[in-house]
Parts: C-alpha cells; structure tokens; sequence
C-alpha cells in the first residue's frame, strides 16, 4: 500500500552553511504488514516517518500511496489524504491538553473532515481498555494510558497506515508491552499497515520485519 | 467536536487569562457604553426640555444660570422683572406665544412654577389622577413629584424658600395636591404647578391686592391683575417666535431697549456642552486606553500561548488540519474573545446605570432609563470584533505557517 523509490532528504545545519544529504532505502509495505524501523538516533527515523506520511517533502524520490503519487497532490489534499489514511502515534505530548479523551478522538475525524460517531468511540476506548477514561481530561492520565489513548486516536478514522515514532520509549516494560501489542493488534484488525520508528531494543522481538537505517 | 468547541476549550483551559482578558476590555467597554447612555440621555432631556422654548427672557444677569433656572429648573433665578414689561414684550407682533414663570420656592427639592396651562401644554403633560391646578394655592404634581414624595390628591403641604430641602418654611400658607401628571420623560416630571398668583401669596408679608374681583382690563400673562400693575414681578417669560426674522431681531430688540435680558436655549446648552465636552473627552479617552491595554494584552496571550501551542498545532496538522482552519481557530478565539469581552461590557455599562438610578435620587429625578440600547453600542460590538480580528492576525498567520516536521522532530 506504500512504497517508495529513491528517497533523499537534505539536512541543514543551524547556520545554514554546511548541509548533508541522507538516502533512504526504498520499502514496500502492505495492508496488514508490521514493521520495525530500527536506527539511531540520527540517523533519519523521523525524518523518513514525516516524509511517509507527507509532512514533510523529500528533496528526491518518489512516495505512492494506494499507488498515488503524494508529490502530485496539493497541499490540502496532501492534508486530507493524512486525514484519512494515517494515524500518527508520537513519542509523548501528542493530546491536546485542553480537550478531554473523548474530545481528543473525536478531533480526528473533525479534522480529518469526516462524520465524528461517538460509537466508533467508545468502541475504540474498550478496545484499549479505557472506557472508564473516556470524560477524563488529558493530565489525569498515566503516561500508559495516554500512550493508549493517543492509539486510540491513531485508528479512529480506520486509517491504512499507522506511523509510531518512538511509541514505547517513554514507558515502562509493562506499558511498553502493552503498547506494542495493542499497535499490532489494532493495525491487524483494521487491516492496516503499520510502521514502527525506534531504537527501543525491547520491540525488536516483537516485530520480526525490520527495516534497518 | 467543532471549531467552536475547540476554542472554548482551549479559552476554558486558561480560565484566568481568559477572564483577565475579557474584564480589561469589558471595563473599557461598560465605560464608553456608561458614557453613550449618559450623552444620549441627556442630550435627548435637553432637547426635549427646550422644545417650544426658543428664546427665555429673565432679570440681566448670566443667559447661561437663566436657561439653566428657567428650562432645566437645576439653577436659582437671575432676578425679578416687571409684569408689566412682560407684558409688553409678550404681545410683539414677533412672538408666538410667552409663558410667564414665577419661580422662588421647593417642596422637599422639587421646584414649585408658577405659570399657567400653557407651560404644561408646551410638553403635552396628560393627568394621571385629579385635575389641573385652577384657584390659587392649588397645584399638579409632576409624576417624580408625587412618586418620590409620596404625596397624593387632596394631602397638603407646605413649600419652603429656595431649592433646598431645608429652607425657611412658608408655614401661613399650605398648598393642596389637586392633580398628578403622567410620567412625561421631560423636566415637568419633577415640578410643581400652581398659578403665578399663588408664589406672590406664599411670599407676600400683607397681601396688596385684597379684592377678589376680576380686575376690568386684566394683564394678558397674569389675568387675575389688571393689567400694567406696576408692582407685581415675575421670573421669566418663555418665548416662542412667530417666525425665523424674530431669531434675529428679538433678542437684540430685549437686550438693547429693554432692562431685561435675553437668552437662547439652543445657544447657551451648545456653550454648555462645549465646556463639559472637554471631561466627557477625557473620560471617553481613558476608555480607549483601556481598551487598547486590553487589546495588547489579547494579543500577548494569544501570541505567549501560541509558543505553547505550536506543538498542539503540528498534531493537529498531522490529523488533517489544514493550515486554513488552524487560521481561522485562532483568529476565531481572539474575535470570540473580544465578542465576550464587548458583550459583558455593555451589560456592565447599563448594570452600572441601573444601580445609579436605583440608588440615587438624582438619577431618578433625572428620568435616566438603563435599559434603552443606542446604535453606537452595536457599533463598539462590531468594532471589538474587529479589534478581536486584528490582535489575533499575527498569531494566526503564525500558525498558518508552523512548520510540522520542525515542531515534531523537536528541532
């Protein structure tokens, strides 16, 4: 479902002067894959998962997506497509500290310009055990739980990609268990693809695919 | 969830500077609406109070103090003139019609006239209760009259010297309540009618004219005197012209062949205005500094919260928010803002008004009403909308232009 071809991008330095570029290996992956992407810090995790999910533009190289090609679309498409078809999951800092829970899921398909059923919510929040949580507000929660949550949100809108950037690395060996096993659980279900950043040794036996930078 | 739940959450997040915010702009607000309703108010009192009075003749003395005695009743007389010579100016072929006004006492603040129907005919008073004032001694109460003192048709009482409440009493001779007006709006609301002839009685020592018989030729203001008495006086005399020449001619003619002096209402309230325009001005730009302050300080919580933000804003993008609607967020907050801000003001603004005219007697007597809404306060919404518009611009453009790699990556 997502492939790319030839992927570059170009580091700038702070002052501006001295830049460097970096090539990525192309990858393909399909609907129902889960991959690790493993590397230093560095060495460019962020940076592809941005350049997948169309947040940033690479200097060269080509991105399909359900076989369209991001560079040719608008910057408002480039935004709905995102919308639509992927959830992020981020390190940490990723609710909005403002909204409760359910609020926060909900701002997904409101963004993302689609119809906002507050079933699919509470659905999604028993799936990740957190129907209890569902009118807290966001600093009421352990870090555990808003790592859930911020998954939660990430499959809300049934996305066919999902991009985890350092989804563990915050958390203990419990949550960080937890975590990986609802992502790829999830990921199955809705039959989507799943693309996992990080340099946390503990996932590596638990994701077999891996694509290493 | 919609945008306009986004920003009421965001604006309850920060309860404090939220409501920090909309009290520095609602003060500024509530003091200009304070202002308007005072203006307005009063300019409207004013021009009512001198409809049908275009020219006001008294004793020499200040034309501002005789408006001011003889239309607005707020101010002593200038001195006595002549019946006689009233009556001589009252029948110029320029004037319409003259009113005369014997003014000297109050009963508990409230003035008492002595004029005749015309006066209350000149602001269309209508009778609430009983009937008009006829025989001397008799009297119609204006409507704050008979609410504030209690006094009802057929009770007594008896006025004292001046405008004060505690003046020397004219205890030999008691007034009776014959009528009471309805509320009319205009300065006859806080007065006492009776007839000319009754202020001379209530001062007179020894009563000069002691026959009660109609006089042969009676005097064309006062009838029950013949005319050219030379000893009774009056206060004024409340002129209307007959055309516009007299505008010209008439006040010269008083001034110059006469010993009486005239002056204009129109003119000398313009004067007025003028002078007491300079602390209206001065409040009205305090208000606006406020305002300002309170612009300022919109424009640094949404600029201090936008840093804190930047990184709500690239999750948002990250979702599918396009950077129209991160725009329009935050140019929507500040509006909805300074909307709240404006909208508190005003009702604070006509609160404050309320407050006055329930607690002092003066805003009562002066017939202000709270709850009158002029355009102007539609015009200072509108216009803190665009304030609202205009603080939040930068940081909207900011926010349009986040970018999200940046933010996510930490760099």
């Amino acid at each position: 479902m997502i492939a790319t071809q030839g992927l570059t991008h170009r580091y700038h330095s702070k002052n501006g002067v001295l830049s460097h570029e970096i090539v990525f290996p192309d990858l393909a992956v399909e609907r129902g894959e889960s991959f690790l992407l493993l590397g230093n810090s560095g060495s460019g995790k962020t940076t592809l998962l941005h350049l997948l999910g169309g947040l940033l533009r690479p200097l060269t190289g080509k991105i399909e997506i359900e076989k369209i090609d991001i560079a040719s679309l608008s910057e408002t498409e480039l935004d709905r497509m995102r919308g639509r078809q992927i959830g992020f999951v981020f390190q940490r800092n990723h609710l909005i500290s403002a909204l409760t829970v359910k609020n926060n899921l909900l701002l997904a398909p409101f963004l993302a310009g689609e119809k906002q059923h507050e079933e699919r919510v509470d659905l999604v929040l028993d799936e990740l055990g957190l129907r209890e949580k569902k009118n807290a507000m966001i600093f009421e929660l352990s870090q555990g739980q808003a790592q859930r949550v911020a998954i939660a949100r990430a499959i809300i809108n049934k996305p066919s990609l999902i991009l985890a950037d350092e989804p563990t690395s915050a958390l203990d060996d419990k949550n960080c268990d937890q975590v990986i096993e609802l992502l790829n659980k999830v990921a199955m279900e809705n039959n989507a693809a799943l693309i996992v950043a990080t340099h946390d040794h503990r996932l590596k036996s638990r994701l077999t695919k891996q694509i290493i930078l | 969830m919609s945008i306009q739940q986004l920003i009421w959450n965001y604006l309850k997040a920060k309860k404090l500077n939220t409501g920090l915010n909309i009290l520095l702009l609602s003060l500024g607000i509530a003091m200009i609406t304070l202002l308007i309703l005072f203006n307005n108010q009063l300019e409207e009192k004013m021009t009512n109070n001198s409809k049908g009075i275009d020219l006001v003749v008294g004793a020499k003395g200040s034309p501002l103090q005789q408006i001011l005695c003889s239309v607005f009743h707020v101010d002593f007389p200038t001195g006595n003139i002549k019946l006689r010579e009233a009556d001589r100016l009252a029948k110029h072929r320029l004037v319409k019609y003259a009113i005369p006004l014997a003014l000297g006492d109050s009963y508990q603040g409230f003035r008492v006239v002595g004029t005749n129907r015309a006066y209350s005919s000149i602001y269309q008073a209508d009778l609430a209760s009983g009937g008009w004032w006829e025989k001397d001694l008799e009297v119609t109460l204006g409507s704050a009259v008979a609410h504030l003192t209690k006094l009802k048709v057929g009770d007594r009482f008896e006025s004292a010297h001046g405008l004060t409440k505690d003046g020397h009493a004219h205890d030999e001779n008691k007034y009776v309540v014959r009528g009471i007006l309805k509320k009319s709006g205009t300065v006859i609301d806080e007065l006492i009618l009776t007839t000319i002839s009754s202020v001379w009685k209530v001062h007179e020592e020894q009563v000069i004219n002691h026959n009660d018989q109609m006089p042969i030729s009676p005097s064309l203001l006062v009838p029950s005197v013949e005319a050219g008495d030379s000893l009774r006086e009056i206060t004024s005399l409340l002129i209307k012209y007959k055309n516009p020449i007299a505008a010209i001619q008439l006040p010269r003619f008083i001034n110059t062949q006469t010993s009486m002096q005239a002056a204009s209402p129109a003119f000398e309230m313009a004067r007025l205005f003028m002078l007491l325009g300079v602390g209206a001005d001065a409040l009205m730009g305090f208000a606006y500094v406020l305002i300002f302050i309170s612009g300022l300080s919109i424009f640094i919580a949404l600029y201090n919260s936008l840093k804190e933000r930047r990184y709500d804003m690239a999750i948002m993008r990250s979702m599918g928010a396009s950077r129209g609607l991160l725009f329009k967020t935050i140019i929507l907050e500040g509006s909805i803002l300074t909307f709240i801000g404006a909208s508190v003001g005003i009702l604070l603004g006509h609160a404050v008004l309320v407050f006055f005219v329930l607690i002092m007697e003066e805003g009562q007597k002066m017939g202000l009403s709270a709850g009158i809404f002029y355009v102007e306060e539609g015009v200072i919404l509108a216009g803190s909308v665009v304030l609202g518009i205009f603080c939040s611009l930068l940081p909207a453009i900011q926010a349009y232009r986040v970018n999200i790699h940046n933010v996510l990556a930490g760099s």
